[in-house]
């Protein structure tokens, strides 16, 4: 056990998942002997050499066709997109080729890989540094998209993401890489403590982030990656006001954990989605039909969704641009008192 | 000195070729295979005039060409299978009895001869036009025409894709898809993990095959930088990049695709070796491409080939060509036939006679006959087909849509 941010969750990862199998590689622009612009890979290429750790030219579609090709040869690539906002040259490949490649080849050309991808706003970025792109690449059979919230699952669904069967894009949350919050440190909070060596998060399964306390008027949260940590700051000040919110934090977008979304609906029957991207076609739409069709019956409340505005992520006002403790609180409110 | 005006143009260059080099008994040298080397680029290497005459007989190689009589007659049998194989499918696509289909007519040998030159154990990444490669490469008649209908014993799509997008492990044939270009960073990505696994100079080698429309898309230019750059083991990829220019992209000729010479011409700028060859010559495209493998077998830098050839067909069977060019300089372009390029060669070398040729052709329908009439049988693919192969394993939510598809299903039966 030693106590990690998810940097070094996600780097600890890449050490054992490389030391443990020689088909692993790690690719991708800067990852090499810079370590990453995140230092994600700091130390690997040093370790396992730069056949095994590639400084790749800046050209995305080429980072996952390389990627697509190897791992179609029976390498397991991790390929690394320095910004989500920048995978869009890679779209192509990703949504027409990775996505597809099992099922267009009757199974005989299947190319589990990785693309690790940090994603969302809170760091200055504007548009293209801040977007949360979960929504586009949920669309597309044949991913799988996991969205960790904290070291411990970060490095856990990592190992699970590189050695499984199927592609998977791990959207890493970098606003709370270092710390759940602005100026702080992954310091004593439970999941910073990360066992070393191999151990896995299952993929498709949601964890309870926050239980309920038994007192007050129940309602769940759902959510995932960095917004984990605004909604445990509303569900904070809810409690002083008499609301006992659990949390549901997704960890895997897709396939999603269906029996564990329907059961949080069911358990409380007041219900509010929260992500950070835009509100149109959003993941928080998907969450408000799931269990609209699951838990009819026990809904006390309309389904409320607290998401990003529906414009482009903006630079200046990024913070009226996120869902805010205030904004989650207020939809934890609405769905409580409810009548 | 000429000021450029609107009636005094700058000349542009054209990567369009001119149908006068090919009727010329000339060629180039053999390409060097060395990086810059503009003359194998710019050139145009042959071995057999249009009437199947060796232009420069080579007494230092085998037959004056370079070629064995086994390898020349090997081909000649696989492009004429391809012919036959292609003038079925159109016919069957204008009775309806397939959806769609894209013919190499003319280009047999750009895709045959390529093909010869690799070894089993060596990978494919095709565009639309290299199925003969992997028929040559010994996979059976009834799987690609099970693909062409999407039928149960289709094991390249399960009856999922169109036509033409045939794929095989075992043959080492990576299925394919619609998309433009794609296949070339991949190709690059397979090579590198060739590269990693197994020590030159004895190692597997990836071809990437693309036509010339698609070499303006950008992951063609992305593959040739990842091409030049990447060095596992401090070596240069096992990897050839082979473009077959006919010339047409659907209905936008070469010469509106780039303003560079050749398309081989290309590769000075990616640091990588290119070669321009007359692609309705087998031997010459055979020669090329096997120089080239060993080149990048062993270690070099990866090498691009053009081979030049002509469609002299349709695009794919929802094309009308007369739309948009002159058929009359496509019937020019016919004549260069590389078919009967081979045939006349061969004739020449007294080892085969028209009879030969008729005989070959007879058996060739007769076998695609009799396969079609069996595939023709074979039963469309299991609803469940629908929802396999998405994921490694179906997960819940597809599972429970496939329970939702089967109530539908059984109803409209």
């Amino acid at each position: 056990m030693a106590t990690m941010n998810i940097i070094q969750a996600v780097g600890d990862a890449l050490h054992v998942a490389m030391q443990a199998d020689e088909k692993v590689v790690v690719l991708g622009e800067d990852v090499g002997k810079f370590g990453g612009v995140f230092r994600a890979t700091v130390g690997l290429q040093q370790a396992f050499g730069d056949d095994r750790v590639i400084d790749t030219p800046l050209a995305e579609s080429g980072i996952i066709g390389a990627a697509i090709g190897m791992a179609l040869y029976g390498m397991r690539p991790v390929a690394e997109i320095q910004f989500s906002d920048f995978i869009y040259p890679a779209y192509d490949q990703i949504v027409n080729e990775l996505a597809k490649y099992r099922y267009r080849s009757a199974g005989l050309f299947p190319s589990p890989l990785v693309i690790r991808t940090p994603f969302g706003g809170g760091i200055r970025g504007g548009h293209y540094h801040s977007q949360s792109p979960e929504s586009v690449f949920a669309h597309q059979a044949g991913l799988v998209l996991v969205a960790p919230s904290n070291p411990y699952d970060a490095k856990g669904l990592l190992l699970s993401a590189i050695f499984a069967d199927d592609p998977v894009m791990v959207l890493e949350p970098k606003r709370v890489y270092r710390g759940p919050d602005h100026g702080t440190n992954w310091g004593s909070h439970k999941k910073s403590e990360v066992p070393s060596g191999d151990y896995r998060v299952p993929i498709g399964k949601a964890e309870v982030a926050r239980p309920r306390t038994g007192r007050g008027i129940a309602v769940s949260l759902i959510t995932y990656g960095a917004m984990v940590h605004t909604c445990d700051k509303a569900a904070e000040l809810a409690a002083q006001e008499g609301i006992d919110v659990e949390i549901l934090d997704l960890r895997t977008l897709v396939p999603y954990d269906l029996e564990r979304v329907a059961e949080a609906g069911r358990a409380t029957g007041r219900v509010v989605v929260a992500n950070e991207a835009p509100r149109m076609c959003g993941y928080a739409a998907e969450m408000s039909a799931v269990i609209q069709e699951q838990c009819f019956d026990w809904l006390q409340a309309p389904i409320v969704r607290v998401t990003g505005w529906d414009t482009p992520f903006p630079y200046t006002l990024e913070n009226d641009y996120l869902p805010s403790p205030a904004r989650v609180l207020d939809a934890l409110r609405t769905v409580a008192h409810y009548r | 000195m000429t000021a450029r005006t609107a009636q005094n143009p700058p000349e542009l260059a054209s990567a369009n070729p001119s149908y006068n080099d090919f009727e010329q008994n000339t060629t180039s040298p053999f390409p060097t295979l060395t990086v810059g080397a503009t003359a194998d680029q710019l050139g145009l290497f042959r071995v057999l005039s249009p009437d199947g005459k060796i232009i420069q007989p080579d007494s230092d190689l085998e037959n004056g060409t370079g070629v064995s009589d086994a390898d020349a007659l090997a081909m000649l049998r696989s492009m004429v299978r391809q012919r036959v194989l292609d003038d079925r499918m159109l016919a069957l696509q204008r009775q309806g009895r397939i959806g769609f289909y894209g013919a190499a007519t003319g280009q047999e040998a750009g895709t045959i001869a390529a093909g010869h030159a690799l070894e089993l154990r060596d990978w494919i990444h095709p565009a639309l036009r290299e199925g003969g490669m992997l028929l040559h490469r010994g996979w059976p008649l009834w799987q690609y025409l099970a693909q062409i209908f999407g039928n149960q014993d289709d094991t390249s799509t399960k009856g999922r894709q169109m036509p033409c997008h045939y794929g095989s492990r075992e043959f080492g044939y990576v299925t394919l898809s619609s998309v433009m270009a794609t296949q070339m960073p991949q190709a690059v990505g397979t090579a590198y993990a060739m590269a990693m696994q197994h020590a030159a100079p004895d190692r597997p080698i990836c071809l990437g095959a693309i036509g010339d429309g698609a070499t303006s898309e950008g992951d063609f230019h992305v593959a040739m930088t990842f091409a030049g750059v990447m060095r596992p083991r401090g070596l240069g990829l096992p990897l050839l990049l082979y473009v077959q220019n006919n010339q047409w992209a659907i209905s936008t000729p070469v010469a509106k695709q780039t303003a560079a010479p050749t398309l081989a011409s290309k590769a000075l700028g990616y640091g990588l070796v290119g070669a321009r060859v007359d692609g309705n010559d087998a031997l010459a495209v055979l020669r090329v491409m096997r120089a080239a493998a060993d080149h990048v077998r062993r270690g070099g830098v990866p090498v691009f080939v053009e081979a030049v050839t002509y469609r002299v067909g349709a695009h794919t069977t929802s094309d009308d060509p007369s739309r948009y060019r002159d058929e009359r300089v496509t019937q020019q372009w016919a004549a260069l036939d590389p078919i009967e390029r081979l045939h006349n060669y061969l004739k020449i070398r007294g080892i085969w006679q028209d009879a030969d040729l008729q005989a070959l052709r007879e058996h060739s329908d007769e076998e695609v006959r009799s396969t079609l009439a069996k595939v023709e049988q074979v039963p469309p693919v299991a609803l469940e087909t629908l929802f396999e192969d998405v994921y490694a394993k179906v997960p819940p939510h597809l599972q429970a849509q496939l329970a939702e598809a089967r109530r539908y299903h059984a109803k409209a039966q």
